[in-house]
């Protein structure tokens, strides 16, 4: 369980974290979303006490996250900037946080099989690929067993193989009751693994819903259709009260109105359709919406655009 | 790769000023520069004072008449060996600033303190052991290359023993100033430039300042300071030897403390 209360992070006169309060909830994926640059990583910063909130506060498991005598065994994180001594092999690299808590040599060899770095483990970090990075930080997250475990942007440079793995991986921590905290400025890989989804823009949150609550939301029912004759086509559905939107290649976005009626209405006019479809907004555009032009949403239960 | 971590029962474990040396002894070991520069002091600190000593004797003629000091070259290395110590020093800390370990490090330790602590002591405990015997084996072969011209000082000459495992002690004192300047400072130019003025360019700045001030400044400037315990002879414009030693240990305790300040008041 994380909890931030009024988080505020300056950093001289620019504003990272505004005001953000939230729930991250044990035995679920959370999403944390928002566009690069939106505050998310300082977040995770603050989260870890790395930095210091000018207002506010987060705990973990009702401590600040120093408070905790054990701390990689309450909160592993995967930072989104290296922190790895480039000049220290992936075992040491271990080894080394291991050691800060007593955590077992076994335990150390157990991570490095299981995100499949056994062959690099004695290469120094420095020479390791993006994706190898991103392994290692995993495997570091991981480390103390904890029960929350906070990532930020985990899929960032992971072949398709290791994106899966990733996926598993989080719903499985999920599935096993731990607190899992996941950054992302994807909204499609967030839909694949995220069950609830914390969005902010500018430092502020936008909306704290479930995925199903926040695409019901944020989605505009529209309607695709395209005839060869548009134009009488679109008379009849202005006729409806559809507002249209003219796409390219003849096609029509209807809002306002259902397939059913639209499909309806030109049968109705003996008007031939070539395509209708009805197009739930994805997750994807329900983000891009509401990031767009600094809109600010206490929920996404609120209007929308 | 599968997704089944092991019971968290198994792992249990707090974080201990013990444990956090531990991880410390291990980070020191584990970079190569760490493995190189030690190397380099341990070299210096004993072939400088066997190539000084032999040149000597070659040239003793030149040298017989000077006031020759026999601990000069037993202890030049160590001089030398300083700027490795030094340098290892300030890396110690900046290295993981400029890596970004030192976020990894403040996770795993969130308490702060504890790392600072520990790679001062582990550092300088390391530069002790290793400079000790460094020094002492300077000490015994200069000495006894010198004494085929009977220019050697025995073991127990009054004075040496003090001044021979005094420079490991100045060496060690030098490990933990230097911790002390990298956390302070945070990036590794800046660092060893600090170090760098500290013990290399202040000295002789103090020459342009008129005499009785330059000697009034001089000894209580950190090198100099530290150096009165490897010195055999104290003069008006020198520090006793414990005495000078006493307050170069409180320079470095000073740097140390500032060093604390800042890595517990600046963001990580």
């Amino acid at each position: 369980m994380i909890e931030a209360r009024g988080l505020t992070k300056d950093y001289g006169e620019k504003r990272a974290v505004d005001d953000l309060s939230f729930d991250v909830r044990p035995g679920i994926v959370t999403g944390f979303l928002g566009p690069n640059g939106s505050g998310k990583s300082t977040t995770m910063r603050l989260v870890l006490g790395l930095d210091r909130p000018t207002k506010g506060r987060v705990t973990v498991n009702g401590k600040l996250y120093a408070q905790h005598p054990a701390p990689l065994h309450e909160v592993g994180a995967l930072l989104e900037a290296r922190s790895v001594h480039t000049g220290r092999s992936a075992r040491n690299h271990l080894r080394v946080l291991a050691q800060t808590q007593g955590i077992p040599r076994s335990r150390v060899e157990e991570l490095i099989d299981m995100v499949g770095l056994h062959d690099v483990a004695n290469k120094r970090a420095g020479k390791f690929s993006l994706g190898m990075g991103q392994r290692l930080g995993i495997a570091c997250a991981l480390l103390g067993d904890p029960h929350t475990v906070m990532l930020d942007e985990p899929v960032n440079g992971l072949d398709p193989e290791g994106i899966q793995w990733i996926r598993g991986l989080l719903r499985g921590l999920a599935a096993e009751g731990r607190t899992v905290f996941v950054s992302s400025h994807l909204m499609s890989e967030m839909s694949l693994t995220a069950d609830h989804l914390i969005v902010i823009g500018r430092g502020r949150l936008i909306a704290d819903a479930s995925v199903d609550d926040f695409v019901a939301a944020a989605s505009k029912k529209l309607v695709h259709v395209r005839s060869p004759q548009s134009s009488a086509l679109q008379g009849v559905l202005s006729g409806l009260g559809g507002t249209i939107v003219e796409l390219e290649g003849g096609m029509l976005e209807v809002g306002g109105v259902t397939a059913e009626q639209v499909g309806e209405a030109a049968a109705a006019n003996g008007l031939v359709l070539h395509e209708l479809t009805p197009h739930l907004a994805s997750l994807e555009e329900a983000f891009m919406d509401l990031t767009r032009g600094e809109l600010e949403f206490g929920h996404a239960g609120a209007e929308q655009a | 790769m599968s997704a089944v971590p092991v019971p968290a029962s198994e792992l249990r474990g707090r974080v201990t000023q013990a444990r956090v040396v531990r991880s410390e002894w291990t980070k020191l070991w584990t970079v190569r520069s760490t493995n190189w520069s030690l190397f380099v002091a341990v070299i210096l600190t004993i072939g400088f004072p066997i190539l000084a000593s032999a040149v000597i004797s070659s040239h003793w003629a030149e040298h017989r008449h000077q006031g020759f000091n026999p601990l000069d070259p037993a202890l030049v290395g160590s001089q030398i060996a300083q700027l490795a110590i030094g340098v290892l020093g300030v890396l110690v800390i900046t290295a993981e600033y400029s890596t970004g370990m030192i976020r990894a490090t403040l996770t795993a330790v969130p308490k702060r303190l504890p790392v600072l602590w520990a790679k001062a002591a582990v550092f300088a405990v390391v530069t002790f052991v290793l400079m000790l015997p460094s020094v002492l084996i300077a000490f015994f072969a200069s000495q006894s290359i010198l004494s085929a011209h009977h220019a050697s000082y025995s073991w127990h000459h009054p004075g040496v023993a003090r001044a021979v495992i005094g420079a490991a002690l100045y060496l060690a004192v030098v490990a933990v100033l230097t911790v002390g300047l990298g956390a302070i400072i945070r990036n590794t130019a800046g660092g060893i430039a600090a170090f760098a003025a500290i013990f290399f360019v202040l000295p002789p700045l103090m020459n342009v300042l008129p005499t009785s001030w330059n000697n009034a400044i001089s000894p209580y400037l950190p090198g100099s300071a530290g150096r009165a315990i490897i010195q055999l002879t104290h003069d008006s414009t020198t520090l006793a030897p414990w005495t000078g030693f006493a307050l170069f240990v409180g320079y470095a305790l000073l740097s140390l403390a500032l060093g604390a300040i800042v890595l517990l008041r600046r963001d990580a």
